[in-house]
């Protein structure tokens, strides 16, 4: 054990920590939208996050930018920020929406058994990955240094870099949007309707199909501002990018409350700080036991994750 | 019961044919053991990864034997021998059930590979029950030659001969008086780190251990030790799709100092995932001489067949197929042979000379260990490391 280490670097850690944890939080919120409304795992996610990233990349390279260019202009740099989040966004959702159509809503139509979904997921999962591993040779795609990073905060020896604040400070807000969105408008209010009780739901004239896609499309837009964030860290993708951070990702989602919005972004906070402190008291090669050791410890004490499964319930 | 007659003359045809192919096999062998066709359409098997993440690994060294195979057959155009690819991807998880394929057909005579240590520890058990013979020009971890396993052969130097070369090239060449030392668990990284580690003694400020390729993208954790560690030089055992990754982070987070790693990281790929930028200046050691100094035409009649220079170990395994080829030449049709044949060769190739210990190592005297640098967007020749 290196208590020495960890507190050596302890602000540094929790940083570093917090940047990877609000990529979880926003990658985890398709798990939990899609869990609240159709308690459904939808294993497919991972991929949808994975194409975000290579929609991403692709976007860049078609400006001409590739991992040994040098620095735009701060003006540019916004633009092609831009084009990236929103290539990736809409790559992400519509790719969430074609599993949903393809793989979900012809199972739905035919009232399959809850297993059955379960395994199409991993099979949706298993074929968009392959493909895109086929195509790119399983090799890594490296993003443009689009943002050079910088220290802007200084405290102590730990110190905060552009690019964190960034990831943080999108997240918090991606996060606070998608809760207003759920908690106050119209369409909203299907959402939490359906996630309630569907018959009902559907008496009352909601369009329950259209509530599900439109589930699934936003869990695809919060992914694919994941992924660009995830680009802007760790500096390129792969085809199996989304398998591990998928798992990590769902873990968040459990560890918060599945089905909770504000439980999937307190949950991956908590796993990205857990990580990084476990990381620095074992080293690197305990950073998943200590992971999934707390995630085991939260669940034995509150089996419905830190604030319980609610989408519907709690803010109905 | 309708289908009864026609399942019956169905299996009477089947039968028939069985009886055929087997009386074809008789008389192929009895008319064969005397002449010299013996040596046609024997094969000579690769095993490595084609696909995965290290795959450019596997394929510089498939391309390099299999060109051997090549311009052999251009001289025996009516006795040729084959090629036989087993892509393990990489992994030792694929390798047992590939190598229990592989020993199962009886044309193959040797294998070139397997490329990696890990999958080398999980196959060569295997070929060793079926004695197929194997020269492997690229796993290096130490161990594989003490298992006593008797179809073994390594055609390089092993990362005993690899890892004191680094550690002397941080220490007297970087002048470095603290070193971090980071791993990826593998057989091949842990044991290269180790001896590393070993060797640089009190230089070492720290240590930590991070997933394989495919398995962890952020390595922030790691990096924080690493930058507030005061190291000036950090030496990486491992592939090089995550070196690329952790200098990438690496020079994100500020840090200066220069990165070493081994043969598993000597390939372009490093360069696409670290980016030219943050890569320029990393140091790589490998037991391989630079590709323009293989003797007489490799270096261009590769670039004429793959249309891509070639890269590291190529010129090894080409050496190593021509080891098992000249061993057809001279009548070992056999593995039993062949494996005999090995344990008393001398080959002149066009990488080096190569002869076996009892254990199957390289002749101690014929070890090559050089360092590699990245200049320019580029990796260039360094400087020849001693041997001892």
């Amino acid at each position: 054990m290196h208590f020495h280490s960890l507190f050596q670097n302890f602000g540094e850690l929790t940083v570093t920590g917090l940047a990877q944890g609000a990529i979880y939080a926003l990658f985890a919120l398709g798990y939990t939208m899609v869990y609240g409304v159709l308690r459904l795992i939808n294993f497919a996610h991972s991929e949808v996050f994975m194409v975000g990233t290579f929609a991403a990349v692709l976007t860049w390279g078609l400006f001409g930018l590739d991992q040994d260019s040098a620095t735009p202009s701060v003006g540019a740099v916004l633009l092609l920020l831009l084009a990236g989040f929103l290539a990736a966004a809409l790559a992400a959702g519509i790719m969430a929406l074609i599993v949903e159509m393809v793989a979900y809503r012809p199972l739905r139509r035919r009232n399959a058994p809850p297993l059955v979904f379960l395994i199409t997921a991993i099979g949706a999962s298993t074929v968009i990955s392959e493909a895109v591993g086929i195509g790119t040779h399983r090799n890594v795609s490296s993003v443009p240094p689009l943002i050079r990073p910088s220290t802007v905060v200084q405290i102590g020896n730990t110190s905060v870099t552009n690019i964190q604040i960034l990831i943080v400070g999108l997240a918090l807000v991606m996060m606070v949007v998608l809760d207003l969105f759920i908690g106050k408008t119209r369409l909203g209010r299907g959402v939490r309707a359906v996630a309630q009780d569907p018959d009902s739901a559907a008496l009352m004239g909601v369009n329950k199909n259209r509530v599900i896609s439109l589930v699934f499309l936003t869990g695809g837009l919060m992914a694919g501002i994941a992924a660009v964030m995830y680009l802007l860290k760790i500096g390129g993708t792969r085809y199996d990018a989304g398998f591990h951070l998928g798992i990590k990702a769902f873990t968040a989602a459990v560890l918060g409350g599945i089905g909770n919005l504000r439980g999937a972004l307190l949950g991956g906070l908590a796993l990205g700080l857990a990580e990084n402190y476990g990381s620095g008291l074992f080293g690197t090669q305990w950073r998943d036991v200590v992971a999934f050791v707390l995630l085991v410890v939260i669940l034995l004490f509150r089996p419905t994750g830190i604030l319980g499964e609610s989408m519907g319930r709690a803010r109905a | 019961m309708r289908r009864g007659p026609v399942r019956v003359a169905g299996g009477l045809i089947l039968a028939a044919a069985l009886a055929a192919a087997a009386a074809g096999c008789n008389s192929a062998s009895s008319t064969d053991s005397s002449g010299t066709s013996d040596k046609c359409g024997l094969k000579i098997a690769f095993f490595g990864a084609l696909t995965g993440s290290a795959a450019n690994l596997g394929v510089n060294i498939e391309q390099g034997a299999e060109l051997a195979i090549i311009k052999y057959n251009e001289e025996h155009a009516d006795c040729k021998v084959e090629v036989a690819k087993f892509d393990s991807q990489g992994t030792p998880d694929n390798a047992p059930a590939l190598a229990r394929q592989l020993v199962t057909d009886d044309k193959v005579i040797g294998v070139v590979g397997p490329a990696f240590s890990g999958e080398s520890v999980a196959a060569n058990p295997i070929f060793e029950e079926a004695g197929i013979p194997l020269i492997t020009p690229s796993a290096t971890r130490p161990s594989l030659s003490t298992e006593k396993w008797k179809v073994f052969h390594r055609a390089v130097a092993n990362d005993d001969a690899q890892g004191p070369a680094a550690a002397l090239y941080i220490k007297d060449g970087l002048k470095s008086q603290k070193v971090f030392i980071v791993d990826d668990q593998t057989a091949y990284g842990a044991g290269l780190a180790d001896t590393v580690k070993a060797t640089l003694g009190s230089l070492v400020v720290g240590t930590d251990k991070v997933q394989a390729d495919g398995q962890q993208t952020d390595f922030s954790a790691t990096v924080t030790k690493i930058v507030s560690s005061g190291a000036e030089s950090l030496f990486y055992g491992g592939y090089y799709q995550n070196a690329g990754l952790i200098r990438k982070q690496l020079t994100a987070a500020g840090w200066t100092g220069t990165m070493v790693s081994g043969d598993g990281v000597k390939d372009p790929g490093f360069l696409t995932s670290a980016g030219k930028e943050a890569a320029e200046g990393s140091v790589m050691t490998c037991p391989c001489a630079p590709a323009t100094e293989a003797k007489g035409s490799f270096a261009a009649d590769y670039k004429a067949q793959w249309n891509i220079d070639p890269g590291t170990y190529s010129d090894v395994a080409y050496d190593a197929a021509g080891i098992f080829l000249k061993g057809i030449d001279e009548g070992n049709t056999t593995p039993e042979k062949m494996n005999e044949f090995l344990g008393e060769v001398t080959f002149e190739g066009i990488a080096n000379t190569y002869s076996f210990t009892e254990t199957g190592e390289l002749d101690p005297s014929k070890l090559i260990v050089w360092t590699f640098k990245v200049s320019s967007g580029d990796i260039v020749p360094d400087v020849k490391a001693p041997t001892s």
